[in-house]
Order: structure tokens, then C-alpha cells, then sequence
């Protein structure tokens, strides 16, 4: 089969520090969102049948949100950690 | 549920079956080696293994179990989208990229990466072992489910079915063959499932749920004649017994020697007997359905809207809506849902479903299956919380999700499959919303089987759609069931016999021995899915999610994220998820009503492990960490 070369060598990545700290923000970030889902489920669970725009309640809103939140995230995610790569690898190339 | 075969279907699913196992031939020339037979030699494109990625992760537990639940309960089945959602982002965030950096095959090579440990070898080989068990029970026993309506065949038809292609497709091709099956079966799902959507949204919302393709049937109301309370008179019936259960009085009556359930009901001051479906199992093993025989047909789909409110006013039916539209008319609108009682009537065994009017509003909200609202406990409660936990920690530590980083080059092709993976399957859970509410009001439920909601609502819009997606559900299965056994093959092949054994074997005879375990993995699968006939889908997934969190989790994490980890650390922490997990499940209150106990009665009442069994392997990990930090300066630098 074809061998495509890898585009950064695996254990020769000098943004891999970098974007674990960004990953762990960002999950830390989401865990927080997805946490209020959870808590208002379980302490003010009337709150969830609320409308709160064109007729669609919080459970709707809050949870599509939490898909598209997570869409959201990481294409930004892959933006910042493809800047970090290009930048930095090449750094430590020249 | 009474099903006939439709030749169309039959034809449309050989067809699937056939593309499927032409692909595999073809991919097959190309697999010689070890890297190719287990991780198709790191050259996948990123785009098609973000495709793939959905392909293993949308399984039966997905269309067939969140779209069912969400047609019975409501939003609560949608908290499992949220839930196996969320989890990617674990997997985004933390584990794809030095996941594909620490590891060659198996998710086992990453955790031993830094220390050469027999200990972490032998457990998470067997921790991915039982994970993939517990997984590979609801994908076979989801396949038998399907067969039946698709191609008229018994349960353990369907089993075989599955497992003698699945087997072919790894043993031939091994993971080259599965991606791409993997890519055409995710990618078809998406599709279909936007266009059944689509019908569902031109369909409307209707009192009557009839199309040209399918009837409804209307039950029947009758007006009794009461003393105290008890019925002694229902029109040209003849009463034969009225039994109290819970709260509900039951009443038997009979006409032309047929016997039927009627459940006693005020409508607005007027009692009224309302029929109820019912299924009667005699001494001797017969099943009549509604007091006939299953020939004769009387067994009918349900799920109907008794009101539907537009801008104030009460309609007939909506026509077309936009999906949010559609949404916020169910929310104001009243929905049938039919709920199941069971009760022993002298020798026989009677389970009816009754008519139970929901509010949309409380459709449209978590409460009718978690207990978290005005009757709930703090178990209830607990429960909920554990079970998002172990939605959101699970995904990331599946191995046959964990092994597809291996099939790409580098690790930015593994996060950029992994945003792929996450759009694809947002999009999809999305849509069962949709494809759950439409179910539930389209009156095409089977309330023997939640399972088969989805592929029934594509046949209330025509035989052609319910083929295809009918045919896309089973190599859904397929797909899943290739995956996972791909992942207990290099388990066992590379990690317990190469690695653990200490075998070196060559390329060849690692892939000799990595057909051989599929073989052996695809027997004992399909010997569970038979022995498992029956067992809810979504129901032993959930679980497995949890065994998964608790066993594999907390390694990952620490290993990344934790320079003081050691390799007894990680395997006594893999060892007590595991267990903690299990036990947790054995003696949970579910699994003593399936042992024919009261589930009142059980060691506890937490149907979700994974809060406590996760926090336990955590503890364990820092604990036995701590306490053997001297054998750390043995571990390598990476």
C-alpha cells in the first residue's frame, strides 16, 4: 500500500506542549457547560420546561447547544493547533 | 409485533449485503502485514477515518436504541446524544493526538509506552476484551431484532447472519476493509437519516396518523354499566373479570370467544372502558396478541397525538413545518404514549399497554424515564449523574473508537478526523430528535420493541425507504461488530500472545493469529447474541460505556496528564474499574429484576456505576502510584 509521510513525525511535534495546555483549556472550558446541563437537571429541574425563544424550551436550546458548542470548540480547537504546528515546527526546522 | 417480509426490502438488503463483501475482496489484495491487517497501515485519509469514526460509533445502541427511546420517553433518550456527544470532546481534547503519538495498534501499546509492564499488558488486554463483550451482546442481539421485519427470519438467523459476515470482512481484510465499510455506512446514515427527517417534516403533525402506506387503527371506546365501582356491563361484551393493578382497573371481557383488556378510565366525568393492546402467553407456549392468534393480524402499531394546538387553536393537522417549528407545536400539543403493565391472569401471563396522555411539554423535557423532577430521589438523582458521567467519560475510552487513531499518518490528521467525527455526529444526533418525535406521533411503534422505531417510521413513508434504511441499520451492526472485533483480535493476537506471552511473532503469523481470534471472537459473539435474545439495546451499551470509563479512563488521563503515574498504578487501576464496574452492574437493582428478584430488595440502588467506580480506579491509580514511585526510574522518556 502507499505510504503517505506523516506531516509532523510522531514524538517530534515541538507544539505538543502547546496544544495539550490549549486542549486541557478548552476541555475544562466545555466540562463546565456540559456541568450546568447536569445540575440544573437535577436542582431546578422546572427550569428546563422554560420557553425561552420562538417557543422552544430550555432542555431544547441547552441541549442542541451543547452539540453545536462542541462542533464549535473544536474547529477552533484545530485552527489554533494548526497555527501552533506550522509556526513552531518550523522554528525548530530552521 | 406481528411483521411481513417485503420482497423489495429483501432485494435492496442482498444487494447492501453484497457491495459490502466485494469491497472487502477487493480491499483485501492489499493487506499483507501486521500494520495493515490491524491499523490499515497508518494511511487513511483524515477525512474518511473522521467518517469512519461515525461509522463505529453510530451503532445500534444509536439509530435503533436513543431514536426508540426518544419515541417512549421523550427527551430523556436524547440525553443520551448529549451525553455520547459530549464525550468526543474528551477524546478531542485529551487523548487523540498523544494517544496516536504513544501508541502502534492497540490502545494497550499507549499505556505500556513509557514502561514495558507485563501487568499493563495482561489487564488492559482483558479490559479491552470484556469491554468489547459487553459492547458486541446488544449490536448482535440489535441485529437479530432486525431481521425479522426485514427478511422474515428467526432472532438467531440474524445473529449468525451478522456474524458470519463479520468475521469474513475482518478475517479477510482486517482493518483496512473495516474503515471503508465503516466510511459508506456512516456516511449513508447521515444521508438517510436527513431524508427521512425531511419526510417527517413535510408530513406535519395529524390527529391521524394514516399515510397510503400504512392504516391506524381507532380504539375502541365502550360505555359500562357500574355497581361500586365495578363494571357489570359493557355494551354486546361480556364481562369476564376486572383486577386492580396499581392504580389502574383492568377489565376482561369477551365476545365471540375472543377475550380482550379494556382499561376503566373517567373522561371527563363519564367512565369510559378504553381498549388496551395486549399479549396473553397460555401454559403451553402459545402467544395470542389482543386474544388472537398472531396469523390473524390483530396486534397494531401506535403512538398518536390526541391534540394539537396552532397559535392557540385546536387542529386536525399542521401540514408542513420547519424543524424548529415542528418542535415547538409537539411542545404545546398532547401526545399518546402507550405504557405497559404485566400481571398474571390464572395460568397465563398478560402484558397490556394502555393509553397514557403526555403533555408536550413534558415530552419535550427530561423527567419521564430519569426520575429528577417533583418524584424524584436522591438516588434517582444520583443516578442521572452517573449516567452522564459515564456517557461523557466512556467515548474516549472505547477501544475499538481508541484503535482508529492508529489508521491515520500523523497526529494532526488524528485530531482533524476526530472535529470530522464530532460534526458528523452531531449532525446525526441532531436528528434524533426528529426521527424519535416523529416516531412517537406517526403511529408506527412497535411497544413490543423500542428498537424499531426508526426503521418503522421509514416504512410508514414507503416500502423503498424502509429498505434502505432498514439495510443501513444492519450494516450498522456489522460495521460496529467489525470494529470491535478487530479491537479484541489485536487484544489478544499483539497484547496478550506478541506482547504479554512474549511470542515476537512475525508479520505473518501476527496476522495468521489475528484472523484466528476473529474467528474465535465472532463465534463467542454470536453465541452471546443468541443467549442474549431479548436484552435492550441501549441497555447493556450504557454499560459498557461505564466499564469502559471506569477501566480505561482513568489510566489515559493520568498517564497523559500525571508525571508521578507508574506502571502498577495504571494496572491495579484498570483492575479495580473493572471490578468495581461489574460488581456495581451485578448487584444493581436492574439486574435483580432480570434475576427474577424484587429489585427493591437489591445490595443497592445505583443503576449506573460509573460515579463510584470511576472515582474508585482513580484512587487506586494515585494511591498504588504514590506508595511505588521507586519503580518509575525504569520508565522511559517519551
Amino acid at each position: 500500500m502507499m505510504e503517505h509521510g506523516p506531516a509532523i513525525k510522531p514524538g517530534n511535534d515541538a507544539a505538543s506542549k502547546k496544544k495539550s495546555k490549549l486542549g486541557v483549556i478548552l476541555f475544562i472550558v466545555y466540562s463546565i457547560v456540559y456541568g450546568g446541563f447536569v445540575i440544573i437537571g437535577v436542582v431546578n429541574y422546572e427550569l428546563m420546561g422554560k420557553i425561552i425563544v420562538k417557543g422552544q424550551n430550555l432542555a431544547v436550546i441547552y441541549g442542541f447547544g451543547l452539540i453545536v458548542f462542541a462542533i464549535i470548540l473544536g474547529l477552533i480547537y484545530n485552527a489554533i493547533c494548526t497555527n501552533y504546528e506550522n509556526k513552531m515546527n518550523k522554528e525548530e526546522a530552521s | 409485533m406481528i411483521y411481513t417480509p417485503s420482497l423489495t426490502a429483501i432485494v435492496i438488503f442482498i444487494l447492501f449485503v453484497a457491495v459490502v463483501l466485494v469491497l472487502s475482496f477487493y480491499l483485501a489484495r492489499k493487506t499483507k502485514s501486521a500494520s495493515s491487517f490491524f491499523a490499515a497501515g497508518g494511511t487513511i485519509h483524515w477525512g474518511v477515518n473522521g467518517i469512519a469514526f461515525a461509522g463505529d460509533y453510530l451503532s445500534a445502541a444509536s439509530f435503533l436504541g436513543i431514536c426508540g427511546m426518544i419515541a417512549f420517553s421523550g427527551y430523556d433518550g436524547f440525553l443520551y446524544s448529549i451525553g455520547y456527544l459530549a464525550g468526543w470532546i474528551v477524546a478531542l481534547f485529551l487523548v487523540a493526538e498523544p494517544l496516536k503519538r504513544l501508541g502502534k495498534y492497540t490502545f494497550t501499546d499507549a499505556l505500556d509506552a513509557r514502561f514495558d509492564s507485563k501487568a499493563i499488558q495482561l489487564a488492559a488486554a482483558v479490559s479491552t476484551l470484556i469491554v468489547s463483550m459487553f459492547y458486541l451482546i446488544p449490536q448482535m442481539v440489535g441485529a437479530g431484532a432486525l431481521v425479522k421485519p426485514l427478511l422474515g427470519l428467526e432472532h438467531h438467523w440474524g445473529v449468525i447472519i451478522v456474524g458470519a459476515i463479520v468475521i469474513f470482512i475482518v478475517a479477510t481484510a482486517g482493518m483496512t476493509s473495516t474503515t471503508y465499510v465503516q466510511f459508506i455506512k456512516g456516511a449513508l446514515l447521515i444521508i438517510f437519516s436527513i431524508v427521512l427527517s425531511v419526510y417527517i417534516f413535510n408530513n406535519g403533525l395529524k390527529l391521524n396518523p394514516e399515510t397510503k402506506h400504512q392504516s391506524y387503527h381507532q380504539f375502541i371506546k365502550l360505555t359500562p354499566a357500574l355497581e361500586n365501582g365495578r363494571v357489570t356491563k359493557a355494551e354486546d361484551y361480556k364481562v369476564m373479570d376486572q383486577v386492580q393493578i396499581n392504580e389502574h382497573q383492568l377489565v376482561k371481557l369477551e365476545k365471540s370467544g375472543i377475550i380482550r383488556w379494556f382499561l376503566l378510565i373517567n373522561a371527563n366525568n363519564e367512565m369510559v372502558l378504553q381498549e388496551m393492546l395486549s399479549t396473553t402467553l397460555t401454559p403451553n407456549g402459545q402467544k395470542l396478541y389482543n386474544g388472537e392468534p398472531a396469523k390473524n393480524g390483530k396486534f397494531y402499531q401506535v403512538g398518536h397525538l390526541s391534540k394539537i394546538i396552532v397559535d392557540g387553536k385546536e387542529v386536525d393537522k399542521t401540514g408542513a413545518l420547519g424543524p424548529f417549528e415542528f418542535l415547538s407545536t409537539i411542545e404545546k400539543s398532547e401526545i399518546v404514549r402507550f405504557e405497559q403493565l404485566k400481571f398474571s391472569d390464572g395460568k397465563n401471563k398478560v402484558s397490556v399497554w394502555y393509553q397514557n396522555i403526555t403533555s408536550g411539554s413534558d415530552m419535550m423535557k427530561p423527567g419521564l424515564r430519569f426520575k429528577i423532577g417533583k418524584d424524584a430521589t436522591p438516588i434517582s438523582k444520583l443516578n442521572f449523574i452517573s449516567l452522564m458521567i459515564a456517557l461523557f467519560l466512556g467515548t474516549s475510552a472505547l477501544p475499538h473508537i481508541l484503535i482508529r487513531y492508529y489508521t491515520v499518518p500523523s497526529q494532526r490528521d488524528a485530531r482533524k478526523s476526530t472535529i470530522v467525527a464530532i460534526a458528523a455526529i452531531g449532525t446525526f444526533y441532531i436528528l434524533t430528535m426528529f426521527m424519535g418525535l416523529g416516531a412517537a406521533i406517526n403511529g408506527v411503534l412497535d411497544v413490543e420493541s423500542s428498537n424499531m422505531s426508526a426503521p418503522l417510521l421509514a416504512k410508514a413513508f414507503g416500502i423503498g425507504l424502509f429498505s434502505i434504511i432498514s439495510a443501513i441499520a444492519f450494516a450498522t451492526i456489522l460495521g460496529t461488530v467489525s470494529g470491535l472485533i478487530i479491537a479484541s483480535t489485536g487484544a489478544i493476537a499483539h497484547d496478550i500472545i506478541d506482547n504479554y506471552m512474549g511470542k515476537n511473532l512475525s508479520e505473518e503469523k501476527k496476522v495468521l493469529a489475528g484472523k484466528i481470534s476473529a474467528f474465535v471472537v465472532g463465534i463467542v459473539a454470536i453465541i452471546l447474541g443468541i443467549a442474549f435474545k431479548g436484552m435492550n439495546v441501549s441497555f447493556l451499551v450504557g454499560w459498557a460505556f461505564a466499564v469502559a470509563a471506569s477501566a480505561n479512563l482513568p489510566s489515559i488521563l493520568m498517564l497523559l496528564f500525571w508525571k508521578k503515574t507508574t506502571a502498577k498504578g495504571i494496572a491495579w487501576s484498570i483492575v479495580v474499574g473493572i471490578i468495581s464496574a461489574l460488581g456495581l452492574i451485578l448487584t444493581s437493582p436492574m439486574m435483580w429484576g432480570r434475576y427474577g428478584l424484587n429489585p427493591n430488595d437489591a445490595i443497592h440502588q445505583l443503576n449506573n456505576p460509573a460515579i463510584i467506580s470511576f472515582t474508585l480506579a482513580l484512587l487506586t491509580l494515585i494511591f498504588v502510584s504514590l506508595a511505588t514511585q521507586k519503580d518509575n526510574h525504569k520508565k522511559k522518556d517519551i
